[in-house]
């Protein structure tokens, strides 16, 4: 059985926070912090970059308002040109609901693919699974895992690290996939 | 925050202090266990006698539209001059209810207003229910359903493309980007919530359903960081999005001559209509729900006082734009637009104008009262009865306007038939077989979100002070 990882409960939002830090600044990569919901300040805590959804968000959102204003462009002026009302073959006015919507359409289908793209989800199964401890943070457990595939992992002394930043029911997590 | 003086601080917590989200010392497992217990008990009695008379409502539906389809729609009370009968009514009707729930999930996330986790769940499941009702009249109204795909820009082989100038074509994209964006941002809120489901699942049956709905989520902050931002996103996506479905809906009514309905009020006006019924529906099932399923601790009396200050602020803008639309009438010295409004208050239809009247603009009133605000039964009927003043209103708007036109020899009265009547109230039918589904299969209060908002989740709840993790909470939570 191939070795996934080790992962440690503690007590409240605070502590993980500050574990997170230390952990951090232990010179780990590989780590997460697992909770029940996001806690304000954790991304700094465990030195995250900023999520770069917003990048796919509006240049999906860009693409979006693009279709949207050519395909009436080009329905209107070339691909089938009809007098409505007198109105001239090119009316930007008129197109502006449609492009709107596109772009916001495209951009709600760029932040929601994006975000599971950049989790690499939906997967169906993941060897942190394997843990009995990981089911606690969906209901109320802070969790801290480093996985083993981290430089500086190393079974007794991460063992005694997460012990001495206050880290309880320190699992080894063991399994394939 | 550290460089704020301690005494402003204080002041600040002093001001700030309001009665806790959640009630009743619920811990985060507690709110767990509240909230999944709901789908994890044995299906309850009652849930088979709502869902039971709700399932004969939509089969209702499913005969009256079948019908429809053979005989096409001389079944309905349409005539020459009111060629929008129910079909449009209802259709607006359920779009505007499919208001609250993306009001409550996006705008409200936005104005960090932290009360909207307890409902925010189910006035979205709400929305999507509330607008599947919807975009079944314009589908159906048609007449020749079968050339149906001539809404959508399809390529075809007679080369035709839809008219891209129509308000009615606009109504097509908003109402379709709608739905589709208000069940994503149900269902990305959904996904922690079914990992929980998950995790807690015991058969076999639900452990594989939830395992694929919840998409592999493992809480980690590593996901939470997209997942925080793309929420945020999507919320900024929605939020112009709410407030432009209804203006387009409007634009049906507004880009056309038709005396009482070409008038730039409209748009604001629609949209204001619209979240008041929003909220009174959200209001009337939020108020069955605590009830039944006793979440009297999640969704407070707070809670629907603060809604009913919604219902308040919306109604009376909708009254001040009906009032409004007398002044302009008259101001505008147009005798068509004068007779039409003059017609609404006092004519054929003044009965129906003034249900609209009594149920939106003074009933609401009432809620000027905090003692009222807080009462179940009071707000209970008064929901009811945004919810029949707004149908009302729809009512007035779409057929006193086409019932009298320009030319008098025209004029003829429209009444409904029993297939009219069938079909809207079999869209009733279908609203709450969606939506009991909705409450026994998935969590109908957002338990991760929930969680999020009690002065546990925060870190500086631990601090020593408490004064200080209220202040930071309040100013940059």
């Amino acid at each position: 059985m191939k070795t996934h990882g080790m992962i440690a409960a503690f007590e409240n939002p605070a502590v993980l926070l500050t574990a997170a830090a230390r952990v951090r600044d232990a010179g780990y990569q590989h780590f997460d912090c697992h909770s029940p919901f996001p806690i304000h300040g954790m991304d700094d805590a465990m030195g995250l970059k900023r999520s770069p959804v917003g990048y796919i968000v509006g240049g999906m959102a860009a693409l979006g308002a693009t279709i949207g204003f050519g395909l009436q462009t080009w329905v209107t002026t070339s691909a089938y040109p009809l007098v409505i009302s007198g109105k001239p073959m090119f009316s930007w006015q008129a197109y502006i609901i449609i492009t709107f919507a596109l772009f916001v359409l495209f951009g709600a289908f760029g932040a929601v693919i994006g975000m599971f793209r950049l989790n690499r989800l939906p997967r169906l199964h993941h060897p942190i699974f394997y843990s009995e401890l990981i089911a606690k943070a969906s209901d109320d457990g802070f969790l801290i895992s480093i996985e083993a595939d981290d430089a500086r992992f190393d079974e007794e002394q991460t063992r005694a690290f997460l012990a001495s930043i206050g880290g309880t029911n320190i699992e080894l997590v063991r399994g394939e996939g | 925050m550290s460089s704020v003086n301690t005494s402003h601080v204080k002041t600040a917590a002093a001001v700030l202090e309001e009665a806790p989200l959640v009630q009743g010392g619920l811990t985060f497992s507690g709110i767990t266990e509240k909230i999944s217990g709901i789908t994890e008990k044995k299906t309850p009695q009652l849930w088979w006698l709502l869902f039971g008379i709700a399932l004969s409502g939509t089969l209702v539906l499913a005969g009256s539209i079948g019908w429809l389809f053979y005989e096409g729609t001389g079944i309905w009370g349409l005539n020459n001059p009111v060629g929008w009968g129910w079909a449009i009514v209802n259709f607006v009707f359920w779009v505007g209810i499919g208001h609250a729930g993306t009001l409550i999930s996006a705008i409200l996330f936005l104005l960090r207003q932290k009360w909207r986790t307890a409902i925010n769940r189910f006035a979205e499941a709400m929305t999507i229910v509330a607008v599947i009702c919807a975009g079944i009249f314009p589908a159906i109204h048609v007449g020749r359903i079968w050339v149906v795909y001539y809404m959508f820009p399809v390529p075809n082989q007679m080369e035709m493309w839809p008219n891209f100038r129509s308000p009615l074509l606009w109504d097509v994209f908003a109402v379709g980007t709608y739905f589709t964006v208000s069940f994503l941002f149900w269902f990305v809120g959904l996904v922690p919530d079914l990992a929980t489901f998950r995790d807690r699942a015991v058969s076999k049956v639900k452990k594989a359903v939830f395992g694929v709905l919840a998409m592999g989520w493992r809480w980690g902050n590593r996901q939470w960081k997209h997942y925080e931002l793309a929420y945020l996103m999507l919320a900024g996506l929605a939020t112009p999005l709410v407030l432009s479905v209804h203006s387009v809906v409007s634009t049906d009514f507004a880009t056309s001559l038709v005396p009482g309905w070409h008038t730039t009020i409209f748009p604001p006006y629609f949209v204001a209509g619209a979240i008041f019924s929003g909220f009174g529906m959200v209001l009337t099932l939020a108020i069955i729900a605590r009830r039944v399923f006793n979440l009297e601790n999640l969704i407070t009396v707070d809670h629907l006082e603060k809604m009913n200050k919604v219902i308040l602020v919306t109604g009376s803008m909708v009254g001040y734009s009906y009032i409004m639309e007398f002044f302009i009438a008259w101001y505008s010295g147009n005798i068509y637009e004068v007779f039409a409004f003059i017609n609404r208050g006092f004519g054929n239809y003044a009965w129906a104008y003034w249900i609209m009247f009594t149920c939106n603009v003074i009933t609401p009133q009432l809620f000027w009262f905090r003692k009222f605000r807080r009462s179940i039964p009071i707000m209970f009927t008064l929901s009811i009865f945004v919810n029949i003043g707004m149908w009302f209103e729809r009512f007035v708007i779409t057929v006193t306007s086409l019932s009298r036109d320009f030319l008098p020899s025209s004029w003829d009265y429209y009444s409904p038939t029993i297939w009219d009547i069938m079909t809207f109230v079999g869209s009733f039918g279908l609203f709450f077989t969606l939506f009991l589904l909705f409450l026994r299969f998935l969590p109908l209060i957002a338990m991760s979100e929930v969680k999020g908002v009690t002065p546990e989740a925060d870190p500086h709840h631990y601090d020593h002070g408490h004064a200080h993790a209220d202040a930071h909470q309040g100013g940059a939570a």
